[in-house]
């Protein structure tokens, strides 16, 4: 699949991508849902309890009930909202966390889009979910809402910063930005998967990564002890659907790219078992990263919003500017010794 | 050039998951910093105390369940022992040790209770699992005893209705250790964790003479340092009879509540440990009559529940209903404070502080 990127266009490599896209989107829904089991079965073991066991064989079904009665539900719009941006606040939140997944490489021949910037692309179109997150949260015209939303912004914007400071020492130590180059990069033994040389880098960018999930412990804007469930209080049925899929999207999303920025992306862990797939090594390293996340949920209370604004700006964007800093001199001082 | 900014006046419950029940707070909010708190309560008023004077002492009793409904048994003995007080009746031992082991079993599960859903709202979600795991045991068993789980009618006055059945207090001798570990695990979980910490230290500080002036009572007393307890200072029921601390730290702020709350459920299960072993033989209920018509008089009495001092005046005139009944209710007192304690505070904080307090809505109403 890889090489027709390289090739001019035809009609046949066009019929290709797009049906590929399609896979990969039906693919991802398939993952979300059950994204959704796995998270409800997981924390259901932590907390000494079953989680769904009712719809289908072990509750398998449940997800798919859930997202059924969620679309056949009642569309209730508030009788003072902004209706046109009630209405298209889902959508702008939601079509960049699937327009992200283009960049991530699953496997060595298997991406959707070999861009020089991968980096940046995820980063700033990323960026763009929280113009609708904003726009839920002020359009509903429901105090909480608005506060959940108003949270969000400042939580999205503080921490896209490190995260992507961060993320420039992984840049500088491959010298590319493309995520293919930063895989390849990291081929070999474990220890020369990126998080290990960079384990400042991969402390500040997971944590700035939960943070931009808005997930457990930092799910300010959906607090649901405080501002009941945030920007999205207001929204029912499909369009409420549309935000935890966004939201669902952008765990997998993060959690590939964390796998590939730090984990060494399709590789294996010592070279002698690169007979295994690469997708499966892919799979199995994204699947550790966002069991992680599923776990802190388990485990952690929720950060303040004056805290949580003091942890991004004077601890992890020092740090990650600091990391940028070391990073840049050891290499340098590498570079010097071995002439 | 300034921008122009509004206060903003956000109205938090009756129906909020953070309120613990239908209690309401209008706040006016300048970004998330709280200007003006103004507690709006009532939602829950069933006139208890005027519905008594038409009911007779026995059918009392099951009313006192309803207003503190984590803490029915506390309740329950409140208005007993105001009414034998007034009666002058003497208790059988069985009865009142009985009346101690259900007593310190309900504040072992009232604090757990407020463990899981403070945790909650702090958001942490695990714990309140946990929590309500452990005090399902202690629910089972009043379950056994008395045959309810929430609202038990068990305490009568002159006794107890049930004798324990066989094995019930193996199984309370049992639950004591099996308490200890659980908590070992609880300090692991959540005691140490960073966030946490964060969160609740230093929030919600008044000094003694501020919870004095408030008439605060309880954990909400004894975290600025004041040694305040009736089990001690008043001793009712057996209570003279074992050996237990008082605990008390001095920060006054949300964290020395939470840590004396779970200091609170230790010294509880060494009271139980003591209980069990002394447990006596004999009858349950001493010899009442049928309808009970006190004498004329007052009687009053005063009893340290999970959430405070909860007190109990009865006014006799003689007739098989009281003339008047009156509960000092300690979420009520408790709650006084919180406009004080809120003003500058974040809104995150106003659920901090609100659930360290420790209300629950039926005894605030009433």
């Amino acid at each position: 699949m890889g090489e027709l990127l390289t090739r001019p266009l035809t009609w046949g490599s066009f019929l290709t991508f797009f049906l590929m896209a399609v896979v990969l989107l039906l693919i991802i829904l398939f993952m979300v849902t059950y994204a959704i089991y796995a998270e409800r079965k997981i924390l259901g073991y932590m907390q000494s309890r079953i989680g769904p066991n009712r719809t289908g064989k072990f509750g398998l079904l449940q997800t798919p009930a859930d997202v059924l009665k969620l679309l056949i539900k009642e569309d209730v719009i508030p009788e003072k909202a902004d209706r046109p941006l009630f209405k298209l606040a889902p959508v702008i939140a939601f079509v960049p966390s699937f327009v992200v997944l283009a960049t991530i490489p699953y496997s060595e021949h298997m991406y959707f889009a070999d861009l020089d910037i991968g980096v940046l692309y995820y980063v700033a179109l990323s960026g763009l979910t929280v113009i609708g997150i904003v726009l839920g949260g002020w359009a509903s015209n429901n105090k909480y809402a608005l506060i959940g939303g108003m949270r969000s912004a400042a939580q999205l914007v503080s921490y896209a910063i490190p995260l992507v400071i961060s993320a420039v020492g992984v840049v500088l130590m491959s010298g590319t930005m493309n995520l293919r180059g930063i895989v390849e990069g990291q081929a070999g033994w474990f220890w020369n998967w990126n998080f290990i040389p960079q384990i400042l880098a991969f402390v500040v960018f997971v944590i700035s990564a939960i943070a931009e999930l808005n997930r457990t412990p930092f799910d300010l804007p959906e607090a649901e002890s405080e501002l009941v469930a945030g920007y999205h209080v207001e929204y029912s049925g499909f369009r409420f659907a549309f935000f935890m899929l966004t939201e669902y999207v952008y765990m997998i999303a993060m959690s590939a790219l964390i796998t590939t920025l730090f984990f060494g992306g399709w590789h294996a862990p010592a070279p002698f078992l690169e007979f295994i797939p690469g997708f499966i090594w892919f799979l199995l390293k994204f699947c550790g990263v966002f069991f992680f996340i599923i776990w802190l949920r388990g485990t952690m209370p929720r950060i303040r919003i004056d805290q949580l604004m003091s942890l991004g700006w004077r601890v992890l964007l020092p740090l990650s500017l600091g990391n940028i800093f070391v990073t840049a001199i050891v290499m340098e001082i590498v570079k010097a010794i071995n002439g | 050039m300034a921008l122009r900014t509004e206060e903003l006046l956000l109205n938090v419950g009756p129906q909020h998951p953070s309120t613990h029940g239908v209690f309401r707070i209008v706040v006016k909010i300048d970004g998330e910093i709280i200007k003006e708190a103004t507690p709006v309560m009532g939602y829950l008023h069933r006139g208890t105390e005027k519905l008594a004077e038409n009911l007779n002492y026995t059918q009392i009793i099951p009313y006192t369940d309803r207003m503190d409904y984590v803490s029915a048994m506390t309740n329950n003995y409140v208005l007993v022992s105001a009414v034998e007080k007034l009666m002058q009746l003497e208790v059988p031992e069985r009865a009142e040790f009985l009346r101690v082991i259900v007593m310190e079993l309900q504040r072992i599960a009232s604090h757990l209770l407020w463990w899981g859903t403070y945790l909650l709202d702090i958001g942490a979600m695990s714990p309140f699992l946990f929590a309500f795991r452990d005090r399902e045991i202690i629910i089972e068993l009043f379950n056994e005893l008395c045959g309810a789980r929430l609202t038990y009618f068990y305490m009568r006055v002159g006794g107890v209705k049930w004798d324990a059945p066989d094995g019930w207090i193996q199984k309370v001798r049992d639950f004591v250790p099996y308490m200890r570990e659980r908590l070992k695990l609880y300090d692991d979980l959540v005691s140490g964790n960073e966030i946490f910490l964060a969160r609740i230290k230093g929030v919600g500080r008044y000094d003694a003479q501020t919870a004095i002036d408030y008439g605060l009572s309880g954990a909400n007393l004894r975290c600025t340092g004041v040694k305040r307890d009736l089990r001690k200072d008043q001793p009712y029921s057996v209570y003279d009879r074992f050996e237990f601390d008082v605990p008390t730290r001095t920060e006054g702020d949300c964290y020395a509540r939470y840590l004396l709350r779970i200091e609170e459920i230790k010294q509880s299960l060494r009271i139980l440990e003591q209980a069990v072993e002394m447990f006596p033989e004999g009858p349950v209920m001493a010899k009442v009559p049928r309808v009970l018509r006190p004498p004329e008089g007052a009687g009053s009495s005063r009893v340290e529940s999970p959430r405070g001092a909860i007190g109990c005046y009865v006014v006799s005139k003689g007739k098989d209903s009281p003339y008047r009944l009156k509960f000092r209710r300690p979420s009520f007192v408790n709650l006084q404070i919180l406009p004080k304690l809120l003003v500058g505070e974040s809104i995150t904080n106003l659920i901090t502080i609100l659930g360290a307090t420790d209300i629950v809505v039926g005894e605030v109403d009433a």
